[in-house]
């Protein structure tokens, strides 16, 4: 077990170091600038992976939740002179805020009734954006977000917003291992595998499905935010299924219910459609088949696949010291009875 | 005399005009063996989830060591003490096997979201009682050796054992077992049998459901038989052999009553 987790620390100080050198190794700014937004879609997706993927609730309004976080930030900081700081605090609690209001009604549905009452709310959540004119700029969208600074220290450059967006990437990480590595997160995974069990074992459906829903709008909201401070222009867009299509993608690629599958999805897929970009609307020959290829053959996605395998490794080593096995007695009555 | 730990009153579920559960009045004795037995369709399992809490009854009382618990929801039947388990037993397959099973002693432990986050000592209080007892209840199914197997690669009757010992792991009071021996063979039924037994010894009380009725007759303290949703019989096996209306409801229907 120790050793495990050696490995596992060693893995993700590589992973932190490659993240931390990019910028230094990156031949122009606009790679820079795609990972960064790579990075903010991961931890969108992260989100998205905590209720689809370890509670099992396919939630089609993410992206709608994503953009009230934006727009928090957008609407504050352009509007009303708010610092982005401040907006940007409040991101992620006003995204949990409408998603607690919106689990609580939405989660009394199951399975695809719940996904597609989900994907009216994310419609609803666009329109809102689309029609409120007066208080959302509406299809104009919100132009000028300031950039984020902390004191004298502003993030103008890709460069730094690309450094504090991986801040809140490995903040991210870090609080969502140990959720899910825990037993609250166990319940989770509990109610993914089967409501009825679940219940059985005394889990609180209702609360439990609300808790993760309500953590999964709030880094949604978070991932708006910096989405709003490194962009910095919005449209009702945002909003739209087709970026929560996207984000399933991350998911479905890098593995749904494993910890860094969403990043390495995003990642990896933000990296694929830019170098297919020289093909235009041809790309999707290219893109459609792979992706279902790729579900076809690792439908737990590449770091659930590889989970997997090192799982049964580790099973196959313990077997192979472990020789005594344990056989069910048998008595003397039941073959009586048999008899 | 012994103590009554369940007991139903005139217990009644209706699914529109049909009563699939029919004023069924029982009694289940506490630490011993009762089992439920009845033709297909006769309302066993509809039982199992009235007492289990998964469906509110349409009339009637239930009653768990002296409380009406006939409105409680399933989580909270599961914290006043009934586990139960499923026909299938749905556990996570690309996890190992006490990955599965830490969950099972969720309900008795207090840490919340924050105590995730932080990793407060009462979380780590808790995963280590979670953990323990996940290790207590495998040792005591017998399974210890494919604790890190995944679950996916467990044989039908193990997962039998891993569903006994995942209910186990909730520390109940009562364990409802729903067809413990279906889809296993003849030989790991009477594996099986002598772990019911075994879980019985412990002073744990057991219900279940069976079709098998070797397996009954060789287990059961006391056996309740429904037919068509009403209770028909119930007494010990040897009342219930020779008893005329179970003999035709159920066992005369190709089974032999006095093997």
């Amino acid at each position: 077990m120790r050793v495990d987790y050696r490995m596992e620390y060693v893995f993700y100080g590589i992973l932190l170091l490659a993240a931390v050198a990019f910028p230094f190794f990156a031949t122009n700014e606009y790679q820079v600038y795609v990972m960064a937004l790579a990075f903010i879609w991961a931890i969108s997706a992260m989100g998205l992976n905590l209720i689809a993927g370890y509670t099992g609730q396919l939630n089609l309004a993410h992206a709608g939740f994503m953009a009230i976080g934006a727009y928090t930030v957008g609407l504050l900081t352009v509007d009303y002179g708010v610092p982005f700081w401040l907006a940007f605090l409040l991101a992620g609690p006003i995204a949990a805020v409408v998603g607690f209001f919106a689990g609580i009604l939405s989660l009394r549905l199951k399975t695809h009734f719940f996904s597609i009452f989900t994907l009216c709310v994310g419609y609803i959540i666009y329109l809102l954006i689309e029609k409120g004119d007066s208080f959302t700029h509406g299809p104009v969208g919100v132009i000028g977000i300031p950039a984020p600074s902390i004191g004298p220290l502003v993030f103008d450059t890709t460069t730094s917003v690309y450094f504090l967006v991986l801040a809140f990437l490995v903040l991210t990480i870090w609080v969502m291992r140990r959720l899910v590595r825990s037993i609250v997160g166990r319940s989770f995974v509990a109610i993914r595998n089967s409501d009825d069990l679940a219940e059985a074992l005394g889990i609180n459906l209702m609360r439990t499905k609300v808790l993760a829903f309500t953590l999964s709008t709030f880094i949604a909201g978070l991932s708006g935010g910096l989405f709003a401070g490194f962009v910095r222009f919005l449209g009702p867009d945002l909003a739209r299924e087709y970026h929560t299509f996207d984000l399933i993608a991350f998911v479905l690629v890098g593995g749904i219910g494993t910890l860094m599958g969403p990043v390495l999805g995003a990642v990896a897929l933000t990296w694929v459609t830019q170098s297919l970009q020289f093909l235009e609307n041809y790309r999707m020959i290219v893109f459609g088949p792979m992706l279902i290829l790729l579900v076809m053959f690792f439908p737990h996605g590449i770091i659930g696949t590889f989970g997997i395998w090192m799982a049964r490794r580790r099973a196959n080593a313990g077997k192979r010291s472990n020789t005594q096995a344990v056989l069910p007695s048998r008595s003397g009555e039941e073959a009586r009875a048999n008899a | 005399m012994p103590e009554i730990i369940l007991e139903t009153k005139a217990l009644t579920k209706r699914f529109g005009g049909l009563a699939a559960v029919k004023d069924v009045d029982a009694k289940v004795e506490k630490g011993r063996i009762t089992a439920i037995i009845g033709p297909n369709g006769a309302g066993k399992t509809t039982f199992f989830n009235l007492i289990s809490g998964t469906f509110p009854s349409t009339s009637g009382e239930l009653w768990l060591e002296g409380q009406r618990v006939e409105r409680k929801r399933p989580d909270q039947m599961a914290q006043l003490g009934i586990a139960r388990t499923f026909q299938t037993t749905s556990l996570f397959d690309g996890a190992t096997v006490m990955d599965n099973l830490i969950v099972g002693h969720r309900l008795r432990t207090s840490s919340g979201l924050m105590d995730a986050i932080f990793q407060t000592s009462r979380l780590k209080a808790d995963e280590r009682s979670c953990r323990a007892k996940a290790e207590e209840a495998l040792d005591f199914v017998g399974l210890t050796h494919v604790a890190n197997r995944l679950a996916a690669d467990v044989t039908q009757e193990e997962r039998k054992r891993i569903a006994f010992a995942l209910a186990l792991a909730t520390d109940p009071k009562i364990l409802l077992l729903d067809e413990p021996a279906g889809g296993v063979n003849p030989e790991e039924t009477v594996g099986l049998a002598d772990l019911i037994r075994k879980i019985s010894a412990t002073g744990l009380t057991v219900c279940l459901i069976e079709h098998k009725m070797d397996m009954v007759m060789g287990l059961a303290d006391h056996i309740i038989v429904l037919d068509h949703g009403e209770k028909i019989a119930d007494g010990t096996p040897a009342e219930i052999r020779a008893n005329p209306l179970v003999i035709e409801a159920y066992l005369g229907a190709g089974h032999d009553a006095a093997a």
